[in-house]
């Protein structure tokens, strides 16, 4: 390294967004807005019936119709596929039955059992009607909680519903509950809701004959997942499946594997020999993409006669649905790991369960774990209400202190010293006031009215460093015109990579943002993409280590050509100047054409070129925190719930980009309230999906939420750049806030919410029940 | 397949003639056949609001409607809003100071529907913009900079600056 760093110009301001320019106009580039000479549109049939053996199937009449190329049935697919392995899924472990389409039988509503292709999608689905199918019925596992002890066999396949069953007893725990002045017990339920991305998922795939190349365009989080999964699932090399990445309308999990219908697209594509495109439908997004946080956690914490935590126990149990995307993974093993968050909660044992059942199959959602901080903020409410103590006092007296730090968890988890939960537990009290609003309340309550507060606080592992999660590179190239392309294994949608990446290549290599352009897909080295909190630290090292190297070879360049010495020359904003002298300069542009164009000209022996590539391999985890209080005031004549404040105290580290890193927690935190206040994928008792539109899935619109305020605390990360992830907070900490702020507002009727939703129903029923008793 | 309807509309200022089933939406007609892909499709069921479009000055939901029932209608999209190329709206402008859009998928929609809203009540009160916007649905914003782009665009419209 030349002693040349640049200072931070860019970092920390809140640029406008580089990518915004061709969004607020139209003209982003989805990939709906792909069409490609003969392209074909795939529709799929689905099942109406949670469990059921299929014992008729016609396709000849759907055949049979105009404009219909093929129809496929799990018999003419499935066969096709080598593994519809997800990478994150080890080979050994096992999982349910690798098929793209059912196969005899179905095992949830949406199951996709038929495919049709056809010249629009207007007559795919003309064809979907003329398919003739007949069923019997089967007895659906829709209850997750006697999923396990069920007769019924969600997937006969692996002879028992069980998923994953993770006990781990911790014999200290039993000892420090042995004298603990209170034992507290509580079960904590989160109920069934999905991600709703705006755009709902989709892909177009053609196969060129002969070449042997898969072309795919796709809505993707994870470009490099759709190329080794696509290759695994046609058996082809990497090197022949092309990853186009365009416009993605979010995802937030949702898309960061291949569903099974982007697999059969995938085959289809193959076996057609033309381009294939599927769109999903709202429908299908609802029922049949991917649920989220059905589960419970049965949390018993032991606390002396002050108010010291002492030690817990966990049991967490998880619904995986049918197929969950991505396969079945453990979040609650993470959730219950994660569990003592920011405070000195003393030895804790805990075991966690996840069982299939004939719905919809679980799949990562922002924050997939967050029900470590959803069942420890609403237990720490009841401790605090069950042992007569302020809940900001009993966090003040156990939250993890500067000077408690480096901390090592009885979980295995380990803090270093640069989180800060204490500190954004004041802001945050001090930004909603809490005393005044405690006084205020008081005096509400006099009145007839029904004000409640709910805080959260938490520490989320970012960027994690292990497995294909661990590393991201940047290749970074330095044109002959001096504009600066990167080419990154990213997948950003809705993230702001293209401007928080150019933030940190221009400070580093002293360009402007706008002369940086970012490349994601096709022709990026292998990376796990955008999701996990992890582009800022783990991509975001990657594009500055790049980034660093070619200003390297910059200053070398222009100190040679100028006769300076490097130590002398500043490079900002494209201008490469003797610091001190600023008539003496030269531009990037007139750098890079001398390092292409006229080579002769370098310093003796360089390489000619500008270009550089890094990898950056991230820390185990990457800590950042936060605190949400909100209040609300809550109408007991109908059981509505109004937010009147929310205000959010975070720790992201440096802030690359201020807008951008609010931007991320106000998104995450209206899911959150949607979460405990509107959203439900609501399940009958035969394992019917009662929300299939926006009409019943109530994802909240701007008269729902409040204005959001948001402070920051500063305390940079070891990494590279000081920073830390920020995509999740928001999703992690707003279900407690909002939950704890429902319960304390219904605290004087004296009941003990511990179930979400707390929709209008829910808050009359409990009201209800304390008039009864 | 059903007969084809000749029709004509005028999309974003030039003349569009086409043919259409029956049964076509107005939004697959503007995206297919008059190369309009800012409209975007969210729900399909008219809640979403990311199609939305100006059909003679109003806003509709073009997943609602057949591309029949536009014969012969002004159709403005979001691609038709800005001056020029190098120029954004003053609403598109105030999208992106506010940061009131991430992915984007939903903010055509959004851009056409607050241009509309503010043509019709150009002094909006942050009741009046949240109950005004909230036919709309983002997932990405928690709509903090869409109100505040709200905000911001109604001021310059009123030119009051920024």
């Amino acid at each position: 390294m030349t002693n040349t760093a640049a200072a931070a110009r860019y970092v920390g301001q809140s640029v406008k967004r580089l990518e915004d320019p061709r969004l607020v106009t139209g003209h982003g580039r989805y990939v709906d807005d792909i069409v490609l000479p003969g392209m074909l549109h795939a529709a799929f049939g689905r099942s109406d019936l949670a469990r059921a053996t299929i014992t008729r199937l016609d396709t000849s009449a759907a055949e049979a119709l105009e404009g219909v190329h093929a129809v496929f049935t799990g018999a003419d697919l499935n066969s096709h596929n080598d593994s519809l392995r997800a990478s994150l899924h080890p080979p050994e472990s096992p999982a349910p039955p690798a098929n793209m389409l059912a196969d005899g039988d179905v095992r949830f509503v949406g199951d996709p059992y038929v495919m049709v292709v056809a010249d629009s999608r207007y007559i795919a689905e003309d064809a979907l009607d003329l398919v003739e199918v007949e069923f019997e019925p089967l007895d659906p596992v829709v209850n997750y909680e006697t999923a396990a002890e069920s007769d019924d066999l969600v997937h006969p396949e692996l002879g028992s519903n069980l998923a994953h069953d993770l006990p781990v007893p911790n014999p200290a725990q039993e000892e420090a509950f042995a004298d603990a002045a209170h034992i507290i017990t509580e079960t904590w339920h989160q109920h069934r809701q999905t991600n709703v991305p705006m755009e709902t998922r989709g892909i177009v795939a053609s196969w060129q004959p002969h070449a042997g190349v898969m072309e795919v365009w796709a809505s993707t989080q994870s470009p490099h997942e759709m190329q080794l999964v696509g290759a695994r699932v046609l058996g082809i090399g990497e090197h022949k499946i092309v990853v186009h990445f365009g416009d993605v309308g979010g995802g937030f999990g949702q898309k960061m594997f291949l569903g099974r219908e982007d697999m059969a697209v995938l085959v289809a594509a193959k076996l057609l020999a033309s381009p294939v495109k599927w769109i999903e439908d709202r429908r299908e997004n609802l029922l049949a993409s991917n649920h989220a946080r059905i589960e419970q956690m049965t949390v018993t914490m032991a606390v002396d006669e002050d108010g010291n935590f002492l030690a817990a126990d966990l049991d967490q149990l998880e619904d995986d649905g049918a197929y969950p995307l991505g396969g079945p993974a453990t979040p609650g093993a993470m959730a219950t790991m994660l569990y003592p968050g920011p405070y000195r909660m003393g030895p804790v044992s805990w075991r966690a369960r996840t069982v299939y059942t004939n719905t919809c199959g679980r799949g990562a959602y922002r924050g997939p774990w967050q029900m470590e901080s959803v069942a420890r903020e609403q237990m720490i409410d009841r401790v605090a209400r069950e042992i007569g103590m302020d809940p900001l006092e009993l966090r003040r007296q156990n939250v993890l202190k500067p000077d408690d730090l480096p901390y090592q968890v009885s979980t295995g988890l380990f803090f270093e010293t640069t989180i800060s939960p204490e500190q954004t537990l004041e802001q945050a009290a001090e930004m909603i006031g809490y005393d005044d609003f405690r006084a205020e309340q008081a005096k509400a309550r006099e009145e007839g009215r029904y004000l409640g507060l709910g805080m959260a606080l938490y520490i989320e592992p970012t960027s994690m460093g292990m497995g294909p999660l661990g590393t991201e590179s940047a290749m970074l190239r330095v044109e002959v015109d001096g504009h600066v392309n990167v080419f990154m294994g990213t997948g950003s949608h809705g993230q702001s990579l293209e401007t928080t990446i150019a933030q940190l290549v221009a400070d580093e290599l002293g360009v402007r943002p706008e002369d940086v352009t970012l490349h994601q897909g096709h022709g990026s080295g292998y990376g796990f993409g955008t999701g996990g909190s992890r582009s800022a630290v783990i991509a975001g090292s990657a594009a500055r280590a790049a980034a660093s190297g070619v200003r390297d070879k910059v200053v070398a360049i222009a100190a040679h050509l100028m006769e300076a010495s490097a130590d002398d020359l500043e490079v900002a904003d494209g201008v490469i100047s003797v610091k001190g002298t600023p008539a003496a300069s030269m531009t990037m542009a007139q750098v890079a054409a001398t390092a292409y164009q006229n080579s002769d000209a370098l310093p003796e022996g360089m390489e000619a070129g500008l270009e550089h590539t890094a990898r950056y391999k991230a820390p185990p985890s990457t800590h950042s925190n936060a605190c949400h209080i909100c209040t609300c005031e809550l109408d007991p004549g109908t059981g509505k719930v109004t937010l009147l404040r929310y205000v959010v105290s975070e720790d992201c580290g440096v802030l690359i980009n201020p807008m951008v890193v609010d931007g991320q927690i106000a998104g995450g935190v209206v899911q959150g309230i949607g979460g405990v206040l509107y959203e439900h994928c609501v399940y009958d008792e035969s394992g019917n999906p009662l929300a299939s539109t926006f009409l019943d899935y109530l994802v909240p619109t701007a008269a729902e939420v409040p204005d959001l305020e948001c402070g920051h605390v500063v305390v940079p990360s070891d990494t590279p750049g000081g920073h830390k992830g920020t995509g999740e907070g928001g999703a992690i900490g707003a279900p407690p806030a909002v939950f704890n702020a429902v319960a304390d507002a219904l605290a004087p009727f004296d009941v003990y919410p511990n179930r979400q939703p707390l929709d209008p129903n829910a808050v009359l029923s409990l009201i209800a029940s304390a008039s009864d008793s | 397949m059903a007969d084809q309807i000749p029709l004509s509309m005028t999309v974003n200022g030039r003349a569009r003639r086409g043919a259409a089933e029956p049964r076509l939406t107005l939004a697959d007609f503007l995206r297919e056949q008059a190369l309009c892909t800012g409209v975007h499709l969210g729900c399909e069921h008219g809640v979403c609001g990311s199609c939305t479009v100006l059909m003679d000055g109003e806003a509709v939901r073009s997943c609602l409607l057949f591309a029949v029932q536009a014969d012969g209608a002004h159709i403005t999209t979001v691609e038709g809003l800005a001056p020029d190329d190098e120029t954004l709206h003053p609403v598109q402008e105030a999208f992106r100071d506010c940061h009131g859009l991430q992915c984007g998928f939903c903010t055509p929609g959004f851009v056409v529907s607050v241009a509309a809203f503010l043509e019709a009540n150009p002094d909006p009160s942050d009741d009046e913009i949240r109950h005004g916007i909230a036919g709309n649905l983002c997932r990405c914003t928690g709509y903090q900079g869409i109100v505040a782009a709200t905000r911001q665009a109604a001021a310059v419209l009123k030119g009051e600056g920024q």
